[in-house]
């Protein structure tokens, strides 16, 4: 249920963000969601791609430095109160949420979060009890 | 035939027998060679004549080793001032190479051999390989540039002459470095230490077990490198690091070398006389206190150098080695005087930085240190190449990461800096070498 995520460290300087953009396209590789956290002193670009395999290979010959990390995607009514629900369902187990950005597209009136966990297998456990929809890879890559 | 010092037993390599001569025997051979260069220098080098002259000095005053302290010192400059030839103490019909620096700034200084020279230069390097156990059968990738830099061709010759393969592969292209080292079954390696650790990141991309392959020894010089360096390359390969020191004033790559003992390169002083000096007042310092290394040439007939001040700072280490060699050792050079800067007060050496970031768990010793002056106030930034070790998808580790390294720095030099993370091989490199500082405080 988990999902790869590719993080590419990038320098605070202008342009540095179009290097490993640039790679993908070229590759033909789709960037379906991103998110860039960024400090005065640095960045970090974070995708979800199909290919996450052939991605970080490609990345990496190219000379960026690349992660992968366990996600976890999860529907969301797109409604007031639609993140409070999964945040709320977390709460007592003290699981840490680092970082979280939302899916480009909506699926069938739903929004789609990318979570970063502490503890990623505990929380998709925790949520799918709670009722929540876990989104795999297959659900997305199949679109 | 001369007696040697001791029972030299197995592995011992021919070769390395005037390395073990009896201390006795040694002084004289020096005291010997030593009046022939003064002598020598004296006729043929105006340069030399004139300085020893206005010290009421003639080349009889050399009654003993231990005069040599009264002789005028060389320095880098004098070889920049008489550029290209003004130091050749042979006409040029008996110069058969010459090599230069890569002069940086201004005129590089040149310097000439006669084929004595080269023979005297094959037979020390012979000694450097020998000395950490290498013998013909061996196979060994020659890294440094081959070219006008002494490196490329001086481990060249000394490799071919002890009998082992050599791969004059020279310096850059990494891909094809690894890939050679992989199928040739290279046993040896010469470069510069910070080229082998971009060597094994490279490996590391490239799914290369540098572990598995059959390398032994790596044997690197040409810039100053500590023991956390040389920990990291013998936990991430299989070879032993080896020190080899030398400079093209005095002869190229070959003036010291450490054996197998690994505990500091021992000169190989039949050929180069050390001594060690006080950095400000150019005073003897006794054994073991660290000060400038002043080298002077016992036998180069091209180019005499008498008490060539080299900038390297280290220590004659006065206890004898394990490995029973009488030629004495010198402990590694990790800093040059001329390398220091000074920033808010504090005088800094490119080293102190290296040791603190490679106390940090996954760093890599790559790192450039730029000095600036903003508002009249002198800033330093330690820039650092990250590796995938060390990188992380959340901005937190990245910045805790990123503060422990300006607090190891702090801990180490007292200074609070700006530490900086780059994206890797994105720092100047020339000849495999990091340049380690650039000041741009421009205080003219």
């Amino acid at each position: 249920m988990k999902i790869k995520q590719l993080s590419v460290f990038l320098e605070n300087e202008p342009g540095t963000l179009l290097k490993p953009c640039r790679i993908l396209a070229d590759s033909g590789i789709n960037i379906l969601t991103l998110a860039l956290a960024d400090t005065k002193e640095f960045g970090i670009l974070r995708i979800i791609v199909k290919d996450w395999q052939t991605a970080k290979k490609i990345l990496e010959q190219n000379g960026c430095v690349v992660k992968e990390t366990d996600v976890v995607a999860i529907e969301v009514e797109d409604r007031p109160g639609g993140l409070l629900n999964i945040l709320q369902a977390l709460e007592p187990k003290k699981i840490n949420l680092e970082y979280m950005y939302a899916f480009a597209y909506k699926k069938g009136g739903k929004a789609v979060l990318v979570l970063r966990f502490d503890k990623p297998d505990e929380a998709i456990q925790i949520l799918q009890t709670k009722g929540f929809n876990v989104v795999g890879d297959l659900e997305f890559f199949t679109e | 035939m001369i007696q040697l010092a001791t029972n030299l037993g197995e592995g011992f390599h021919p070769a390395s027998a005037p390395d073990f001569i009896p201390l006795q025997h040694l002084r004289n051979l020096q005291f010997r060679r030593l009046k022939a260069i003064v002598q020598r220098a004296y006729e043929k080098v105006p340069l030399y004549r004139a300085r020893m002259q206005s010290k009421g000095l003639t080349p009889d005053d050399i009654r003993s080793l231990d005069d040599i302290v009264h002789l005028p010192f060389t320095e880098k400059n004098d070889l920049r001032d008489t550029y290209p030839f003004g130091m050749f103490a042979s006409p040029m019909n008996e110069i058969v190479r010459v090599h230069a620096s890569s002069g940086t700034t201004g005129k590089p200084i040149v310097v000439g051999y006669t084929k004595e020279d080269i023979q005297v230069w094959v037979n020390v390097m012979v000694r450097s390989f020998a000395a950490c156990g290498l013998h013909e059968g061996d196979v060994i990738q020659n890294a440094y540039g081959y070219g006008l830099f002494t490196g490329g061709l001086g481990a060249h010759y000394g490799a071919e002459a002890l009998g082992a393969t050599v791969i004059p592969i020279s310096g850059g292209n990494t891909y094809r470095q690894i890939m050679i080292m992989k199928d040739f079954g290279v046993t040896a390696i010469c470069c510069t230490p910070s080229y082998f650790l971009h060597l094994l990141d490279q490996a590391a991309e490239m799914g290369v077990d540098i572990k598995k392959l059959p390398l032994r020894a790596g044997i690197f010089g040409a810039e100053p490198w500590t023991d956390e360096m040389r920990k990291r390359m013998e936990r991430e390969s299989p070879l032993k690091a080896y020190d080899i020191y030398g400079l093209s004033e005095i002869i190229g790559p070959g003036v010291a070398m450490e054996c197998k003992c690994q505990c500091g390169p021992h000169i190989f002083e039949d050929y180069f006389y050390p001594e060690i000096v006080d950095i400000q007042t150019g005073k003897p310092c006794p054994d073991g206190v660290e000060g400038e290394l002043v080298l002077t040439t016992l036998s180069k007939l091209a180019m005499p150098m008498i008490r060539y001040r080299t900038h390297d700072i280290t220590a004659l280490i006065p206890e004898p080695c394990e490995c029973g060699r009488t030629i004495r050792r010198i402990k590694r050079i990790s800093r040059r005087s001329d390398d220091m800067f000074i920033i808010r007060g504090v005088n800094v050496y490119p080293s102190q930085i290296e040791t603190a970031l490679l106390t940090v768990e996954g760093t890599l010793p790559h790192y450039q240190i730029i000095l600036k002056r903003e508002k009249d106030l002198d800033q330093m930034e330690v820039q650092v190449e990250v590796t995938p070790e060390i990188f992380s998808d959340t901005v937190g580790s990245m910045e805790y990461l990123r503060q422990k390294i300006v607090k190891v720095i702090e801990n180490t030099i007292g200074l609070r800096v700006d530490v900086k993370l780059v994206q890797p091989k994105t720092l100047q490199r020339s000849e495999g070498k990091l340049r380690r500082v650039i000041d741009m405080r421009n205080l003219k």
